[in-house]
Parts: structure tokens; sequence; C-alpha cells
């Protein structure tokens, strides 16, 4: 991973966190009797990378649930671009341009790569039924310039080749790139990714860091991220929280993190005397 | 034997052409009433991924709403607007009471749910409007052009032509409206993966109370015209049925698929009666769709036009 690791320096240099674009204040989320998460707070700045970690069962992915709206905390507000709110919902969330990925690759399996990608782009389509329903002159144009956008993508990506396969028979690692590129294609400002690199060989592995890399580079895209490798966690967040039985035990910097001791104790268990 | 079944019914194809025009074209014609029908499941099927067993009696719902009203004295023109709206209404609480709690489930869940709808919509139809048959006489003649018949000695019936016409005209619609742009997508993409739909801001509830009225009102056409032929009563609930075949045949998420199956085996089944009835002993019609449907699934599972089937493994 030496290569990221100076690609991520030489990113350092140059960028600036903006505002706060996100922050979650005291979200408390049951399951009748099981408590997802207990009171957490953080918050995440414009163009920031920032990763969750935990062990299993950590509350990791219930919190990105509750983010973009698929979970509605019992307790607790949600404030994303000054605007504070007790719940989200999910296309709400999506129009408002928070975009994400899911652990176990949520694509719609029976269209192709390019079909898929171009869901992305539904919420940016505003022409009216009539237009739509005639694929007529407005609806048409709209849909060429859509078209174009999500050819960028697919070229970013790489994933030219795989343009008219239905996404159904990509090997996996192509699926979570075609999955990232659904996402990107919303033009986010606050990309979710749940362990884009979960079940990759190091190349892999290795190019999607590339690839979050460049788009929080180049398109300034925020970016909340769980992962469970710690070598990728380190080399490319500014900051990290790290969550253990839905409660948040550190947050800071991938170095505050990786001494304290409370995360290590959670890593590597507590010996009982 | 072998002579019956495979030479005679051809001769006679050959001896009187006209005759075999004919059947052709009633079978046609017939085949364009159950292609109405299968297009209510292809909808929700298309947006939801989701045999809706309740199509039928959604058809019977819609054509007693329609009837009752105009009974009641209501302008047909108004009935008519008032049963669309019905439909819609009926969409907006399927979505709200049925399927919205169970966003994200399997889709045999959505399936057991839309029995439950079946059930719910014959028998509060019936407790509304009552459970007689009802005569529908939409004042399309039942007879053949007499004109046309003279001068070419084929007779066509005026209610199939007119049949035939609605449903064109229905399909054209809905198959621009639901191919090639933002919403075709967006019903595919829902019909997917119902989370990841949500998650790319496609609004889960409004597509479903769309394509579910849209159903609704196809099914009140279907309703309509199959009322006037067979009047308005419980049977109509099983015309479903008759779209079976002809959606196995033209591939559940297929609009014009619908419609060649539809005519397939609407032809298929005259021609059959007529000329191969004799020789199974009669009553073919009532099974032959079936049969076909059975072949189709052994060696074209997604029919004519359907989606491949993609399982990576």
């Amino acid at each position: 991973m030496l290569h990221n690791q100076d690609k991520k320096k030489i990113i350092c240099m140059g960028k600036k966190l903006g505002e706060v674009l996100l922050s979650v204040d005291h979200i408390s989320l049951a399951f009748g009797g099981v408590k997802a998460l207990t009171d957490i707070c953080f918050s995440i700045r414009e163009k920031e990378v920032f990763a969750i970690i935990g062990p299993n069962g950590a509350g990791k992915t219930s919190m990105l649930n509750v983010i973009n709206g698929f979970y509605h905390p019992q307790e607790g507000e949600i404030t994303y671009k000054g605007v504070h709110r007790k719940q989200m919902r999910s296309h709400v969330a999506a129009v408002q341009g928070i975009a994400r990925t899911f652990q176990n690759v949520a694509l719609f399996k029976g269209m192709s790569t390019l079909d898929n990608i171009m869901t992305g782009r539904i919420i940016h389509m505003k022409r009216n039924l009539f237009w739509q329903a005639c694929y007529l002159g407005p609806a048409r144009k709209e849909e060429m310039e859509n078209r174009e956008f999500v050819e960028k993508i697919i070229d970013f990506l790489e994933i030219q080749a795989t343009r008219r396969t239905p996404v159904g028979r990509l090997p996996y690692g192509l699926q979570k790139r075609v999955e990232l590129g659904r996402a990107l294609a919303m033009e986010p400002d606050l990309l979710l990714l749940d362990e884009p690199m979960a079940g990759m060989n190091i190349e892999e592995k290795q190019d999607m860091c590339r690839f979050v890399l460049d788009v929080n580079d180049q398109f300034g895209t925020t970016i909340a991220l769980i992962e469970h490798d710690m070598g990728v966690v380190m080399d490319i967040s500014d900051k990290v929280v790290v969550l253990d039985y839905g409660k948040k035990l550190a947050e800071g910097t991938p170095d505050e993190v990786r001494g304290n001791q409370a995360v290590i104790d959670a890593y590597l268990g507590v010996p009982h005397n | 034997m072998m002579q019956a079944f495979l030479v005679d019914p051809f001769v006679v194809m050959y001896d009187a052409p006209i005759f075999f025009v004919e059947v052709f074209v009633s079978g046609l014609l017939s085949g364009v009433m159950y292609a109405l029908v299968a297009l209510g499941f292809v909808l929700i099927f298309k947006a939801s991924g989701v045999f809706n067993f309740a199509q039928g009696a959604m058809v019977l719902f819609a054509a007693l709403t329609f009837v009752g009203l105009w009974e009641l004295g209501v302008n047909p023109w108004l009935a008519l607007i008032l049963s669309a709206l019905t439909m819609i209404g009926v969409a907006f609480s399927v979505e709200r009471i049925v399927l919205r709690p169970l966003v994200n489930q399997d889709p045999i869940i959505f399936f057991m749910a839309t029995i439950g709808i079946t059930y719910f919509l014959d028998g509060f139809g019936q407790t509304i409007w009552g459970s007689e048959v009802r005569p529908l006489d939409i004042g399309i003649p039942n007879e053949p052009f007499m004109d046309f018949a003279d001068w070419s000695g084929l007779y066509i019936n005026k209610f199939d032509v007119f049949a035939a016409v609605v449903c064109s005209v229905l399909v054209a619609v809905l198959a621009g409206f639901f191919t090639k742009t933002k919403i075709g997508r967006a019903l595919r993409a829902v019909a997917d993966d119902h989370q990841a739909a949500l998650s790319v801001g496609i609004p889960l509830k409004t597509i479903w109370t769309i394509v579910w009225s849209v159903a609704g009102i196809v099914g009140l056409a279907a309703g309509i015209l199959w009322g006037s032929k067979l009047g308005v009563q419980f049977t109509l609930a099983l015309i479903a049925f008759k779209a079976l075949p002809v959606l196995i045949l033209g591939g559940f998420t297929s609009i014009p698929g619908a419609i060649i199956g539809g005519l397939i085996i609407g032809s298929g089944e005259k021609i059959a009666e007529v000329y191969w009835g004799d020789a199974f002993g009669g009553a073919i019609e009532d099974w032959f769709a079936y049969v076909v449907a059975l072949i189709f699934l052994l060696f074209r599972p997604q029919g004519l036009f359907g989606e491949k089937i993609i399982e990576r493994v």
C-alpha cells in the first residue's frame, strides 16, 4: 500500500477541510430490546474522508442506515447541510445529495452496467411525464446529456468493457465498482461506502483506494466509509470513529485512534483475571 | 386415427380458405382481450417483481363499480371516471396498507399478500354491489359488419374490433410510457432491489401507487369489455387465469410480449378448437392455452420477450 500512502500525503498537502456537512447528535437506535446504537455523536466535515470502524456487530452499518434514512433512530438528531431533522427519508436523502453503496452489493442484477449507473441519474432528470412518455424532444436531449455523464464515470472507473453486460454476470470486484459508479452518478455531496473493499484481493483493493481518493480529490466529495482493512483505513482516512457494541469508543485522526487503549482492547480483547 | 390429426384439418383449411381466415381473425381479436388482462399483470410484475394474484379481482371490482354506478343512474362517462378514481383509490390503499410494511421482503411474501387482496376485493365488491349477474351493454353491437361481410364473405364482429382498438391504444400509450425512459428504468430498478432503488432516490411509494393505479385502470378497461361479453359476475375474476398462458408465452416483463402472447393464444385456441376439436372430442379451447404454456416453460421459460434469467454462482 506504499503507493497509496504516497498519494495520500500528496493529497493531504493541498487539502483543506470545509464546514461541518453532517453531524449526528446523541443518536440512539434500538430494535426491540437490542440496542444497536447508543448515544452516538460525531460530525463529518466537507471534503473529509471519514472512516467508521469497529468489530462485527458494532453498529457501523446501522449508523450508515440512520444517516441515509433506512433506519429511524428513536432518539437524537441529524443535522445535514445545516438543517436539523429527527429522521431522514431515504429517497429524499438521495435527492439532497447522500449516495451510498452496500455491504452485500445491491445492484439491479438484470440490468446492464450502463443502465445501473443511469439509475443514479434519475434524480437529475427533471423532464415531465409527458415528454418522458413520448421519448421526444427535451426528454431525449436530457437522456443524451445524462448518458454522456455516465460514460465519463464508466471511463473513470475503467469498466468500459462491461458496459452492456448484465451486472449479475460480472465478478464481485467489478460489481462493487459498478455500485460505486451508480453512487457517483448521483453527484453526491456525501458518499457513504459500506465496506467498499470487502472480499477483494490486494490489486482490487488498491484500485478501489485509488478511486475513493480520486473521487475525494477531484470532485471534492465528502466520503464516509466503513472498512475492516486497517491498513486501508489508516492510509486513506482523515478522521476515524470507532464503535463497539453500539457505543462510540474513540474518535480522532488515524494515529490517535491507533494508540487508543480502549480501541486496542476492543480489537484484541482484554485478559480476564 | 393419424389422418384425423395430421391430414384432415389441413384439408379442411385448404378447402375453405375464407372460413379459415375468419376463424383466425376472430381468434386474434379475442386474443387481444386476453392481452388486456395480461397487461395488468405485466405492469405490476415489472415494477415490483411480484406476480399480482389480485389482478382478476381488480378486473371484477372495477367492472362491478362501473356497472353499479351506472345502474344507480349515474351518467356512463361519469361512472367511467368515478370507477377509474376508485381504482386509483384502491392503488393508494394497497400501497399504504399492504405494500409499504413489506418493503425489502421476498417476492413470495408479496405474492401471498396479493392473495389476501384478492379475497378482500372479491368480498368487498360483492358486499357493496351484490353478487347477481349483471348485463352490461356499452352500445357496441355484438354483430358482424354486414357490408364488409357481403363484399368479402368474411364475418368480423364489431365488438371484437372495438375491443381490439381500445386495447391497441392502451398498449401503445403504456409501451411508450414504460420503456426507454427514466420511468421504465426506475420501474425495473424497483423490481430488482427496493433498498438500492431508494438509495438512488427513486420514491418507492410513488412508483408503486402509479403502477397499481395504471394496472387498476387497465383492469377497468378489461372488466368493461369482458363484462359486456359475459355479463358482470364473479367468473370475471377467473379470466385472470386465461392471462397466465399469455404471460408465460410473452414473458412476464414485456408489454409487447403480452400482446403477442395474447394473439398467439387467442388465434391458436380458436384454430385448434375448430379444426382439431372433433379429433380430440371437443372443448380443446379450455385447455389448449395451458398446454402451449407448458411446452414453452420447457424450452423457453423466460417467454418470447422476457428478460433472460441470469444467475452467477
